[in-house]
């Protein structure tokens, strides 16, 4: 089995989208379409007193105007909103009653036969409140934070702090050299191209069809089940394509509730798309205070490991990851604790984004290992491999693999970190001061159950079918790339279907397990497949394979034949007219092998150049190289693509990005991409992009994925490179100017 | 969103008759900034007059050797203009700098001046604004400030005026020809643009019912010593925290006469004649750019999350007037700070 996987394949669905005929959720269109448009609540915090909707009502076209007083019925009970990775806690509901939770909550739609007439008519809504005080502002939540509940059962563990080891308040004390900082970074919004919508096509008899922009598509259907009482038979969902998630879309949004809400009032097709304004109401990377303490002892091993973060929910669900998991797992240090509080806002619940937990606590993590760096005296890079662990540091036992030492090693010599001056402020190019910074990621490898179907037809055609998505990471292609080579026939023989609720099983699309979890699956449907033939093959007059083991035949260009001897083969096609069928299908449910003993991770090394003008503190990253360790890369074009658009984020986070909130109102005040900053292309300069070998056969096909691991630790990387060219550390991000200027 | 009328003005006079003495009539050229506006429900216009079929698509020298400048020429096309990248490389260079290439092909020279801030609670109408709902109160000035006015600010709005290419025509002394109800005028550019005082829904000196027909500059472009230096919270895309555009008259290293005007830090373009005045006659060296920049800011003031403007712009002013003296100017395609 080999051929297409790990080769650089261009996207099988490449075409469909920069043709136009990839279709996207606000694209499916439907006889009798209408249009909602939101209206969005002004206040953080309170009760609708009053809706006028006479002005909206009066507008032409307009078809109705849906509110908490005369929305359809739905569920009254927390459980029926809960979706598959729900938090704890009270799930908002949309239109549901007259309180107001958080600023630009919806609290009407205005349905109209256009989009443009139901946006003139959502604008003419007069809405009387009664408001509640409110608090948005982390900082003034200090006093009143709580602990992360403790977990009751396992599941819940793996979100909660681990437990001490040691003695790290006397380590730490007895240390011959600390550090400690306080670490600070900002609520960040996810940003995705494509904005959040649902199109809810009411059929004839009740049924729904709903096109919705989401990472999980059974997700979603399930959820509109809870809601509002259907059947899972009258509920399909469909997500074939989506412009970008990165964890917003792995809980259903309002878009959808407020769809379906119209579509069943109306019993007519509705359409919801958020405006960008409103995207902004949505799930956030929460914002994460942190106090890091690291003590060495003087030969630059850790002592002690104090890593205690505050992190925001909402005042309804309280939403957080193990944010201290990582500092925890990576270096050794016979004394650590961690500590994880909460501050609920009145704020929409905060959510998944890229590598959640990871991304913000290790970037404090390898910041304060640079600064016990150079308070050791010694280089960054030689600490890590000084404190580096062949063993994961919460468990106490060996990684399925852990390639990190190559990546610093291969990501080192291709940076040529080995000619970096120690001295902050000595490295200069043409009059910027020049700034080399370096930083450590880990992100989990996890392979979820996943069912898929494959149908083989008697002339080596293929549709491999499951209900997973692609959120724009090349999952179609990887699909096909392992159907090809799993089944010996072109990878252009093989049509994928996915983002479906009606196809087979698939987790949400998250926590970079889907290229594991579904390549793996569909290892298995095409072993079953030949199995299947096998067992025909053997009924066969004169077989050459009577005596051939399941394992020991394989599919190649159209043929069943031995592995052990490729003179034993038959034609597929004879098969299957000797079974009298012209396709095969099988479909399969593959789940993880346990493997409790062993740590499954993915490990990064990244490097970072910035240079500053040193009067005026602007900031160039002008290179960077990532070296990854994620097993087997199935795709080195698009696996690559990940890891450059992980470290244009990683620019982002370290130098821009920050959902502003004036909390007077509650508001946040730049919800638009002109004034959220994320990079534009002037902001990116060279970046190469390592795979280091990594064998691992924690599943068969030794994959790892790799969606997240390549932004852990760019913010890190560049805030170290800052601190190196500029002798200035910048403990909060992102570094904007100000924070630099007058550096000279 | 607001139901406006629709209408095509065919020439001049018709445009403005067209307004009708009605203060929300609205002209559009590129609508780069009044579509946006709209959307928002920030820009409630009764009547949307469309000029982009007016004869002001030419750019003429002019024959005191100045250069005119049609109302409706796209900031692209003024910027890679043959006659500009020759004579007035400060304006090409400004006008690089602002916006993206898509916005710049659209967006029209007279409705670059119109533009208008970009302070967010302007653009919120969830929130109160004196410059979009007078009386009201500013949110900004005890709000998010980053971005706002160090110069010029009164007690009703500390918002600034966002424009690039204005700055570069503040410092080149343009003057802008307006054609109203009661005839055609030209007013200098420092009086066009206003402070906020009391009345900063009004930014400009135009009167009801007037159009800009036309932006002329003065035959002096400053082409061998110049620059436009726009610093920014990333390297394109953004807008000015400050901007500065300069030009130098040198005689040796002595300078003859000299010009800079700000962009990002006042409710207008900033120049100031008192600190220009310290530049003549003197060398041109930083100790020079450094008390011309300490008499432009002598009245600085910073709100909470701006006063670093106060800094950045005396250090942008001794570095802009640096590369104007040493002739590189700053470039807007590379990055790195000349």
């Amino acid at each position: 089995m080999a051929g297409y996987i790990g080769t650089s394949q261009s996207r099988i669905d490449g075409v469909k989208k920069v043709t136009g005929a990839a279709k996207y959720a606000a694209e499916f269109n439907a006889p009798g379409l209408a249009y909602g448009s939101i209206v969005a609540s002004t206040i953080a915090k309170g009760r609708i007193v009053h809706i006028d909707t006479s002005g909206a009502k009066r507008v032409p076209s307009v078809i109705d105007v849906i509110t908490h007083q005369n929305r359809p019925s739905m569920a009254d009970n927390d459980k029926a909103y809960k979706d598959d990775v729900a938090p704890l806690g009270s799930p908002f509901r949309p239109l549901y009653d007259n309180r107001v939770m958080f600023n630009g909550q919806p609290i009407a739609l205005v349905v109209a036969e256009t989009s443009e007439v139901a946006r003139d008519a959502a604008s003419r809504i007069r809405v009387e409140y009664t408001e509640e005080p409110h608090v948005t502002n982390l900082f003034q939540q200090l006093d009143a934070t709580i602990s992360v509940p403790q977990p009751t059962n396992p599941s819940e563990a793996v979100f909660t702090p681990p437990s001490a080891r040691g003695t790290p308040e006397q380590a730490l004390a007895s240390a011959a050299v600390r550090h400690e900082g306080t670490y600070y970074v900002p609520i960040e919004n996810h940003n995705a191209m494509e904005l959040f919508t649902a199109t809810a096509v009411y059929e004839p008899g009740g049924k729904l069809t709903v096109y919705n922009k989401t990472q999980g598509v059974q997700n979603v259907q399930r959820y509109v089940c809870g809601v509002f009482g259907m059947k899972p038979e009258d509920v399909r969902v469909l997500s074939p394509f989506m412009g970008g998630g990165f964890g917003s879309g792995l809980r259903p949004n309002f878009e959808v509730v407020l769809a379906v809400q119209a579509a069943l009032a109306l019993r007519r097709p509705v359409r919801v798309v958020l405006t960008r304004p409103q995207m902004y109401a949505l799930g956030y990377r929460p914002a994460m205070l942190q106090r890091i303490a690291i003590g060495a002892n003087s030969g630059g091993t850790l002592d002690a490991i104090t890593h205690d973060v505050i992190t925001v929910t909402s005042q309804n669900e309280t939403f957080f990851r193990q944010e201290t998991g990582w500092s925890a797992l990576l270096y050794k240090s016979a004394n650590a604790t961690y500590a994880h509080r909460l501050a609920r806002l009145d704020r929409p619940t905060s959510s998944d984004q890229r590598a959640p937990g990871a991304a913000t606590a290790v970037y404090a993590l390898e910041c304060a290992m640079d600064e016990l760096a150079v308070a050791l005296k010694i280089d960054p890079l030689d600490l890590r491999m000084r404190c580096y662990s062949d063993r994961d540091q919460i468990r106490d036992r060996p990684y399925s693999s852990k390639a990190l030492r190559e990546c610093y090693a291969q990501g080192a010599a291709a940076f040529g970190w080995d000619k970096r001056n120690p001295a902050p402020r000595s490295m200069r190019d043409d009059g910027d001061l020049v700034g080399w910074g370096m930083a450590t990621g880990v992100w989990d490898a996890t392979q979820m159950p996943i069912t898929v179907r494959i149908a083989l037809s008697a002339i080596g055609h293929a549709e491999v079918a499951c209900a997973t998505s692609d959120i724009g990471t090349g999952t179609y292609t990887i699909m096909a790339q392992v159907a090809a080579d799993s089944l010996g026939i072109p990878l252009e023989n093989v049509s994928i279907k996915l983002g479906d609720s009606a196809l087979p099983p698939s987790p949400v699309e998250g926590g970079s397990w889907i290229a594991a979890s579904v390549s793996n699956g569909i290892a298995t449907t095409a072993a079953a497949i030949r199995e299947n033939l096998l067992q025909i093959a053997k009924t066969m007059p004169n077989t050459p394979l009577a005596n051939v083991g399941p394992d020991d035949v394989a599919l190649a260009g159209g043929d069943l034949v031995s592995r052990l001897d490729a003179t034993r083969a038959v034609a597929i096609v004879d098969v299957m007219q000797h079974g009298g069928i012209d396709r095969i299908a099988q479909e399969k449910t593959t789940s993880p092998v346990q493997d409790e003993d062993r740590a499954h991770n993915t490990h990064s090394a990244t490097f970072a150049e910035v240079k500053v003008d040193e009067q005026l503190g602007v900031i160039r990253v002008a290179r960077v190289v990532s070296a990854v360790a994620a097993g087997r890369i199935l795709n080195t074009k698009t696996a690559a693509s990940q890891i450059l658009g992980s470290v244009v984020w990683g620019i982002g986070m370290a130098l821009q990005e920050e959902t502003l909130i004036d909390h007077r109102f509650g508001r946040v005040m730049n919800a638009n991409i002109a004034e959220y900053h994320v990079p534009v292309n002037a902001d990116v300069y060279d970046i190469k992009v390592i795979f280091v070998d990594e064998p691992d056969d924690s599943n068969p096909l030794g994959v790892k994925g790799l969606g997240e691991i390549g932004l852990v630790g760019v913010a890190a990387a560049i805030a170290n490179a800052v601190y190196h060219a500029t002798g200035k550390r910048v403990r909060d991000l992102p570094i904007t100017l100000d924070k630099v200027i007058g550096v000279a | 969103m607001i139901n406006f009328q629709y209408v095509q003005a065919t020439d001049v006079a018709d445009a403005v008759r067209q307004t009708d003495g009605d203060p929300r009539a609205r002209f559009v050229a590129g609508g780069t900034n009044l579509i946006d506006l709209m959307k928002m429900e920030v820009e409630q216009p009764t009547r949307v007059i469309d000029i982009t079929r007016l004869p002001l698509r030419q750019v003429e020298p002019t024959p005191s050797g100045g250069l005119r400048i049609g109302a409706l020429v796209p900031n692209t096309d003024l910027a890679y203009h043959p006659l500009v990248e020759e004579r007035y490389p400060v304006l090409s260079s400004a006008i690089m700098a602002g916006a993206s290439q898509q916005l710049r092909n659209m967006a029209s020279t007279g409705g670059n001046l119109l533009q208008r801030t970009r302070c967010a609670y302007f653009y919120d109408v969830a929130t109160p604004c004196n410059k979009r709902t007078p009386g009201t109160g500013c949110s900004a000035i005890e709000g998010l400030n980053r971005g706002h006015a160090i110069l010029g600010t009164s007690q009703a709005c500390i918002a600034v005026h966002p424009s690039d290419m204005c700055v570069a025509m503040m410092m080149l002394d343009a003057t802008v020809h307006v054609t109203g109800p009661t005839g055609d005028r030209v007013v200098p550019f420092a009086d066009f643009h206003r402070l906020p005082g009391d009345a900063p829904q009004r930014d400009t000196n135009l009167n009801p019912g007037e159009i800009i027909t036309a932006v002329e500059l003065p035959p002096k472009g400053f082409a061998s010593h110049h620059t436009y230096l726009k610093i920014r919270d990333r390297l394109s895309y953004a807008f000015a925290l400050v901007a500065i555009a300069a030009g130098l008259d040198l005689d040796g290293d002595t300078i003859k006469e000299g010009r800079f005007a700000l962009g990002g830090i006042a409710h207008k373009p900033w120049r100031d004649p008192k600190a220009e005045a310290v530049l003549r006659g003197q060398p041109a060296n930083a100790a020079t750019f450094t008390r011309a920049a300490d008499v432009l800011l002598r009245d600085a003031r910073g709100y909470k999350y701006n006063t670093f403007k106060i800094d950045l712009a005396r250090r942008c002013i001794v570095r802009a007037l640096g590369q104007a003296a040493r002739a590189t100017p700053q470039s807007q395609s590379h990055k790195k700070i000349a």
